[in-house]
């Protein structure tokens, strides 16, 4: 038999399908793999008792016929999603013990389809990092570090915020994982490990039961090892939820139909505002072999300009800490997490916010609630969501002239925990090519093109017209069969 | 743009957030780094341009104003870190 653990979700499945192994045995094997991936602290909870029932369930709905689309599939689920009875933390203290009543949306479409929960994953506090390494439960390790696991010389960052999702899946901890993407938080991660994400277009996914950072940016997303696992993935977590109202009611595409491989007369949109000063030679090297295998498979690349694209990230970074500073106010210490006591109400609020953020959080709840206090809200809020019209605008006249976009996911691959770390700003510039796609609200895929000279993983992205996330499967799925990215990281569960 | 330490202090107070004295210098010095890097922003012509407000262009939906959900008191109590009969518990804001 082969290595469960090594599978990839359509494989699983078929393995499923014929009876080769049950949902208990692949979910053990990837249970014993949780244990074994300690060292990597992707997991901020496991559930292994959890995801054994749901398994056995599972082998009960197959044997029955009643299979659905993920069933007994085990995977992990990044904490910011809500699920019920099991602790949901965003990774911050202020969340200390909190167990949600109810169920995300997204996660209820995954457990309706027959998925299994391995455990919740480690993020950054509230979504806010580009390295995961701002949680309340501590850094995580990409499994690409080099040196002896668990006694690694130098600890890369998996990236972020879903950095737990993404070094559990690939160090075959999981099959899949969710995650969510503010400003690339599935994608830059997702090039960091060498997988899949997608950050589908914005409404597609519910945001109801995923703790709000950036309510206009937020979008959930698979992160899987093959472009068709995330094909597979993305069709159970998306619909329409009446409870979210920017929910959007569209039918959804089976997404796997999109892996047709044929590209031929494809309009590949080539921003020149993406080759960024000081972008290391090997990346830019990378792109244009992406731009290579496309034209190799019939596709046409085009010169495209998206001319407000250096505006993205200061945009970027007033809406998003203004719009986190009003959905974090609800953390008070009085309806559920930390409370640390005061002499009175408001010294209650401030000595429990206080202690229960963290140093990016109260940043960026600070910058918010100056650019949208008294006076200033004009000069900086008003004029950021004029200048995300502008982005958008850009992508509208760039998608009359291409069907696509190519673009490296980072401007860098895996960085050091430790480097990076003493001006916020430098930080922040690792998603200068991914949020430009969340301010317009639009479809991003991330995927692996190669690897650079220190043997670390680099990505593609793949951006698409709203709604048009067939085109990013089919397109990834051609880049996938030539980039023939077969590389594993050091460290495998 | 640049922050000083009282105005930081003003802020931290509206967000309701303590921040200790002696971190208020080194704070002040990121949020201004952070203002003066998106104050690049004044450089767009925004003359005609309307905010972007949403993403899709869909109108709000409405629903009939029923009561579709409810009745189950305990589990919103449950996670309050202080609760008393059915409520959730704070400091005593009247004398």
């Amino acid at each position: 038999m082969t290595e469960l653990t090594l599978l990839t979700m359509a494989d699983a499945l078929k393995g499923l399908a014929e009876k080769q192994f049950t949902a208990v045995e692949l979910t053990e094997a990837h249970v014993r793999a949780v244990e074994k991936a300690r060292p990597l602290n992707a997991f901020i909870t496991e559930t292994p008792d959890k995801a054994l029932e749901m398994a056995k369930a599972s082998d009960a709905r197959r044997a029955k016929g009643e299979a659905g689309p993920m069933d007994g599939l085990p995977i992990a689920v990044k904490d910011l999603f809500c699920t019920k009875d099991v602790l949901t933390t965003a990774a911050s203290h202020i969340l200390d013990g909190f167990k949600p009543p109810y169920e995300s949306t997204v996660t209820s479409n995954l457990w309706r389809d027959g998925a299994v929960m391995l455990g919740k994953v480690n993020l950054d506090e509230f979504a806010m990092g580009s390295a995961n390494i701002t949680s309340h439960y501590g850094d995580v390790v990409n499994p690409w570090s080099p040196g002896e696991p668990g006694n690694w010389p130098r600890k890369l960052v998996p990236g972020g915020s879903s950095g737990g999702s993404a070094a559990a899946v690939a160090a075959r901890v999981a099959l899949g994982a969710t995650g969510t993407d503010t400003g690339g938080s599935i994608r830059q991660p997702a090039a960091f490990t060498g997988i899949v994400g997608i950050k589908p277009t914005y409404g597609r996914c519910s945001r109801w039961g995923i703790v709000a950072f950036a309510s206009s940016l937020d979008q959930a997303g698979p992160m899987t090892r093959t472009v068709r696992d995330s094909a597979i993935m993305l069709r159970s977590m998306c619909g329409f939820d009446p409870k979210d109202s920017t929910s959007v009611d569209m039918p959804v595409p089976d997404f796997e139909k999109a892996l047709t491989g044929d590209i031929r007369g494809l309009r590949v949109g080539i921003p020149k505002e993406y080759r960024v000063d000081g972008m290391p030679a090997e990346i830019e090297q990378m792109w244009h072999k992406g731009v290579e295998w496309l034209k190799a498979a019939g596709a046409v690349p085009v010169e495209i300009s998206l001319p407000h694209t250096k505006y993205a990230l200061p945009a970027y970074y007033i809406v998003a800490p203004a719009e986190a500073s009003s959905n974090l106010a609800r953390y008070d210490g009085v309806r559920f997490g930390l409370r640390v006591p005061g002499g009175n109400l408001k010294e209650m609020y401030e000595n429990t916010r206080g202690e229960g953020f963290g140093k990016e959080v109260r940043r960026r709840i600070l910058i918010g609630t100056y650019v949208l206090s008294a006076g200033y809200y004009d000069a900086y809020y008003l004029q950021a969501q004029k200048v995300r019209t502008r982005i958008k605008q850009d992508f509208d006249l760039a998608f009359q002239e291409c069907d696509v976009i190519l673009t490296p996911t980072a401007p860098s691959g895996a960085f050091a925990i430790g480097e990076k770390m003493d001006d916020p700003i430098q930080m922040y510039l690792n998603d200068v090519f991914t949020v430009p796609v969340n301010l317009a609200g639009l479809p991003g895929m991330s995927l692996p093109a190669g690897l650079g000279a220190d043997g670390l993983p680099l990505g593609l992205q793949l951006i698409g017209k709203p709604f048009d996330e067939e085109t990013l499967f089919r397109v990834g799925g051609v880049i996938e069969e030539a980039a023939q990215f077969t590389a594993t990281p050091p460290f495998m569960a | 743009m640049s922050l000083d330490k009282a105005t930081v202090a003003k802020i931290a107070h509206l967000a309701r957030i303590k921040v200790p004295e002696e971190e208020l210098d080194h704070l002040a010095g990121e949020l201004s780094h952070i203002l003066s890097f998106v104050e690049q922003l004044n450089e767009v012509d925004t003359g005609n341009v309307p905010p972007m407000t949403g993403m899709a262009a869909q109108k709000l939906r409405r629903r009939p104003d029923v009561v579709t959900d409810g009745g189950y008191q305990e589990d919103i109590v449950k996670n309050g870190p202080e609760t008393a009969e059915g409520y959730f518990a704070v400091p005593k804001v009247v004398e």
